[in-house]
Parts: C-alpha cells; structure tokens; sequence
C-alpha cells in the first residue's frame, strides 16, 4: 500500500519580465505534473535554468504558482507545517558565528519535544552527517562543504521523528545538496537520505550529478526548458535519447556492475 | 560532542552575565557620585537611602533620635538636591535610553541579518529626529512641550519618523537574497540627509519661538533629564524591553534567512513588521527624550556578540544591560571630563563608537560581508 505523499499536477510557474514595458510574462515552469510516496526519492533533473529549483520553490511555499501541488495530511498551522516539510537551500546565506551545534539546534524551532530530546536529535544529526567533531565550532569558520553538511543535518533535524510529524506527513526538499560535498561524504549523505526514505520519508531533490541520481533516487523528473520532458523510474528517464536532449551531449548507458542501476558514460 | 567546549561557552555566557549585572550597579553609582560637585561615595550612597526611605523618615517620628536625624538632613540637604533632583533621574534617563539603544542596536542587526545595522548608521535616528521636530513645529503652539503629554507628543513624533526611515531603507535595500551592505549604508545616507534637510527647512521657516525649542531640544541630550522624562522612559522602555526578547527565537532564525525562517513554521512578514515597528518606537523615544545618541547601538551588541555569541535569548538582554552601563559611563566622562562645562554625551559615545566601526569596516570579510 503506497502513500502518494506529493502530489504535482499541471504546475505553471511565471514571472513578470524584467523590461517594464513589456507586459510580457516568461514562464519558469510549463503545466509540470508527477508525484512522489511515502518512501520515495525523486531526483529532478535537467540543465542549468530549466527550473528546477523554481519548482522545488513552489513546492516549499515560496512561490506562487498555478495548478496544485497537495502534500497528503500536511498541517494548515504553520509551525505543525514546519514539523512534516524541510527545505535545504541552494545557498545559505548564514554569516553569523553560531556555534554548529545551535545552528543545527534551530531546526528544532517548530518542535516541541523539549530541550533534552531536542539536543540529543541534534546530537544524533551531527553524527549522521560526520561533523560531531565540529559541533563546538563556529559555523562562519567552516568550509563550503562543512557548512554544507551542517545545513543538512539542520534540514535532518526538523523531521527527525515520525512522531514530531502531524499525520506521519514528512517531506524532505534538497537543492543541490551534494553540490559542495566531497565523494565520501556525497555517499554518506545519499546512505542517510535513502535511510530516511526507508522510514517513510518522501525525498525531493535537485541534482546535477545523473549518476547519484540513478544510483540513489527511485524516480526522475526530467525537465527541458521549464517543461517535463520525462518523469519515471530511473530506468524510463535516464535513456541515451532524454541525456540528449537535456543536456546536448552524447553519452553510453552502461549498467551499474552491482546495482544494476544506468551509469552514464560521458565523453 | 566536547563537554570541555559546551562547558566553556556556558560559563563564559554567566562570566558575561554576571559582570554586566555587577557593572550596571556600579555604573549607576559613579554617575551619581561624579559631577562638578564632587560627593563622596559615602555621602552619595546616604543621600540615595535617603530618596528611598526618605518620605517614610519624614513623616514617620518613630525613630527616637529625631534631631540627630535632623542636623544630619540639614548637612546634607544640598548632597540631596544634587543627588536626587538632578543626577538620580539623568542616571535613570541614561541607564533606560542606553539600555533602549542597546537591545534596538541588537534587534536591527538581527533583522537586517547585518552586524553593521545601526539605528544612527541607517537613518532611523534621523528620521526619529525629522519626526519630533516635525511635531514640535506644527504641534508647539498648542502645547507647552515641557510637560508630560507635549513629550508624549513630541516622542509619538519620533516615533513615526523612525518608522517611516526604517522601512525606507529596508526595504530599499532588502531583496529574497536579503539585505545588502552597501545599499543599505547608502540608503542610510540618503535617508539621513533628506530628514536633516526637513529639521534644517522647519528651522529655516520656524518663527524664534519655535526655532528656540527646535534647537534646544536638538542639543537635548541627558541634561534635560527630569522625573517626567524618565517616567515617559520608563513607561514606554519598559514595554518594549519587555516585548523585545520574545522574539528571540524568531531572529535567530532570521538569521538563517526569511525562507529559511518560514520554512521552521514563522509568519516572516508579520514578525517583521512588529520589529521594525519596535525599533522605531525605542530608537524613536530615545531621541524624543534624550536627542541623537550614536554608536551604543552598534558597539554594544557586536561586543556582546564577540563575548557570547548571537544567540538572541542571551545576545538582546545583555545588549540592553551593556547599553546602559555604556551610556552611564559616557555620560559621566561627559560631564566631568572638562568640568564645569559639560560636553554632549552624544560626542562621546561618537568618539568612542567610530573608531569601533572603522575597525569592524576593516574586519567585515569576517562577517562574511563585501
């Protein structure tokens, strides 16, 4: 029995054009639908500028849009809301030194679990993410990669438990989140997103590296210039044909020697 | 986990604590004891028992060795006046505007997610300013602006005035991608320049009368402390000192960023709105009460800062205490340092503030800032 826990039909997604004469609108994202379950990773892909992180947005609740995007059992009260959607960034603009451990402790705004539990969640994120070693550091004195992995054990943090979330609702949104990691921590960060998704957590995430796509996610949403070009199992989207078209480069699909998952072979 | 570090900042935060809450006592009490007239501690420190106790000793005749009591009163009686009727409330003014300006300083730096963000520095000290003369241009001729309800007027004024500038300039200079330095000084300037052009064309066209009272109330500063300055103060510094720190956790999740914020469940739009409107109205009585103080705002809480980090719940009441025992201080060099004339308290805190900023401009790539 499968949870369809996201659901996006026919979304549209335009912006007034920078000429202030023209009246004109250009349009981000054109009438895209697909949906996620319960358990579920979606990696959404495409080129720079197909809107990608335009629909994430309008998922998360910062954009308006035209269509529906229903999240199953989400909470009208924003602070319940907090507790089943968590959102990382492409960019974080955090320029004040806190130490790690209380940024991480801020995902737990919206909880009410209570001050132990709520360090020992944080305790528990830092160490899923390999920076318990950091956790008395000052945010503003880490890496890009460090501080990377500091916002997603943040995003971790705020649906930690089943339990916090209203009606088991939780959705994890990731904009590029392995874009500044190195290889090893790219794998951890995908173990621990595919562990989550194991424990009904319906993933959606922006990735530019096809292979952690394929390798990772159960699902693709292709997008070609603000339209859907494929939306499937890994297998349906990643073909030689839709790698063409998206990104105008001839690649070979092999297959994974272990995982039986596409391997994009570029030039 | 390092218990060794969680310990250390833990105690550093009550190391910082405790020396701000046995810094304001004293502070208080050297503004009292330093003037041109000097007092000794001792003489000081009767003469304050005295303005607690004093109406319950006057009128009470219980206590038996009531003419010793007596010529001890009579000795003293001039101590009392100095103490009571001219330090006392400039000390209360001073403690309550500089703890206003230390947790608004806070507050702005917070919400403009800028450790630059100063009320001066971004024209809501200017705009504060525009607003009260404003008032007591078009308002002076129907009341005295010496008493209760024309300083209520007059701050009512200011208080508007530093709204109007504050949301000018953030919103000049706030996109989703947040506030920008730059734009945002830049605003600060254009904005303080257009409120000093309006102030300067009231004086321009002000008959003496009003003129006088523009001037006189710019000059302002502590000086013109009286009880009624400080109720005003109090009353209204008190509600916003108390307001103020339940947003604590809104601004340390500001601190992330708006959609970061929203995204912890926060209605960004309205908590903003509520603390710019905060910031006014404290940055606005501080002005209408004791005119343009600059640089506690920015100092304070970037010193707290250093010391304890920018977490809200600690960072703005610390602000606020470290507001006060800094503008005590100033006030007092102010006072003495070229007794008997007294130098603006204004001059000070600006003698001490912008070497401060210039040395943080220097260091800004440490704040992530370009």
């Amino acid at each position: 029995m499968t949870r369809r826990l996201l659901d996006i039909d026919k979304v549209s997604i335009r912006v007034r054009g920078a000429g202030k004469k023209s009246r004109s609108h250009s349009v981000l994202v054109n009438s895209v639908s697909c949906h996620v379950n319960a358990g579920e990773v979606l990696a959404i892909i495409g080129a720079n500028g197909a809107g990608k992180s335009t629909l994430l947005n309008a998922i998360a609740g910062d954009i308006a849009f035209t269509g529906s995007i229903t999240i199953d059992g989400v909470a009208e009260q924003a602070k319940l809301r907090a507790r089943q959607v968590a959102v990382l960034p492409q960019l974080s603009l955090l320029n004040f030194p806190y130490r790690v451990s209380e940024v991480v402790g801020l995902a737990r705004i919206p909880h009410d679990s209570g001050r132990q539990r709520d360090d020992e969640i944080v305790q528990e994120a830092l160490t899923l993410m390999d920076i318990s070693y950091l956790s008395e550091r000052l945010y503003t004195e880490l890496s890009g990669g460090e501080k990377q992995r500091v916002q997603l054990a943040r995003v971790f943090a705020q649906i930690w438990q089943q339990d916090d979330a209203p009606n088991g609702t939780r959705l994890l949104l990731l904009d590029e989140p392995t874009a500044a990691l190195d290889l090893g921590h790219q794998k951890l960060l995908m173990g621990a997103i595919r562990e989550l998704a194991k424990h009904g957590v319906a993933v959606v995430m922006v990735l530019h590296d096809i292979n952690l796509a394929a390798r990772y996610a159960d699902k693709a949403l292709a997008l070609l210039c603000s339209e859907r070009l494929a939306f499937g199992t890994i297998e349906q989207v990643i073909t030689r044909q839709n790698i063409k078209s998206l990104f105008d480069v001839d690649v070979h699909i092999a297959q994974h020697p272990e995982h039986n998952s596409p391997v994009v072979i570029g030039l | 986990m390092h218990p060794l570090g969680q310990q250390q900042s833990f105690s550093n935060r009550t190391i910082v604590i405790s020396c701000a809450c046995a810094l304001l006592p004293i502070s208080f009490f050297l503004a009292l004891a330093f003037g041109t007239v000097s007092i000794s501690f001792s003489d000081t420190l009767w003469s304050l028992l005295h303005s607690v106790v004093g109406s319950e000793s006057a009128s009470g005749s219980s206590l038996g060795s009531g003419t010793d009591l007596a010529s001890r009163l009579k000795l003293t009686s001039r101590t009392d006046l100095i103490v009571q009727q001219i330090r006392l409330p400039r000390a209360l003014l001073a403690a309550i505007v500089g703890a206003l300006l230390g947790i608004c300083g806070a507050t702005t730096q917070g919400l403009f997610r800028n450790p630059l963000a100063d009320p001066s520095l971004i024209g809501v000290t200017a705009g504060a300013s525009a607003g009260a003369a404003l008032t007591i241009f078009f308002a002076g001729s129907l009341t005295s602006l010496s008493g209760l309800p024309g300083l209520g007027l007059v701050s009512i004024g200011a208080f508007i005035g530093g709204s109007i500038a504050v949301i000018l300039v953030y919103s000049l200079a706030t996109n989703t991608q947040g506030t920008s330095v730059a734009t945002m000084l830049l605003a600060g300037i254009a904005i303080t320049a257009l409120a000093g052009s309006l102030t300067n064309i009231l004086e321009f066209f002000g008959d003496e009368q009003i003129l006088r009272r523009i001037s006189l109330w710019r000059m302002g500063g502590l000086d013109g402390a009286s009880y009624q300055r400080v109720a005003i103060a109090a009353v209204f510094g008190s509600i916003i000192l108390v307001i103020l720190p339940r947003f604590s956790t809104a601004l340390n999740a500001l601190l992330l960023g708006e959609s970061e914020a929203r995204h912890l469940g926060l209605s960004v739009q309205s908590i903003k709105i509520k603390l710019v409107l905060l910031v006014a109205a404290g940055v606005g009585i501080s002005v209408a009460l004791a005119g343009t103080i600059a640089f506690i705002g920015l100092i304070i809480p970037h010193m707290i800062r250093l010391l304890i980090g920018p977490d809200h719940r600690y960072l703005l009441p610390i602000s606020a205490l470290g507001g006060a025992i800094l503008l005590l201080l100033s006030d007092t060099i102010a006072r003495t340092i070229v007794s008997p004339i007294e130098l603006p308290v204004g001059l000070v805190t600006a003698i001490l503030g912008a070497p401060f900023f210039i040395s943080l401009l220097r260091r800004r790539h440490e704040f992530g800032m370009r």
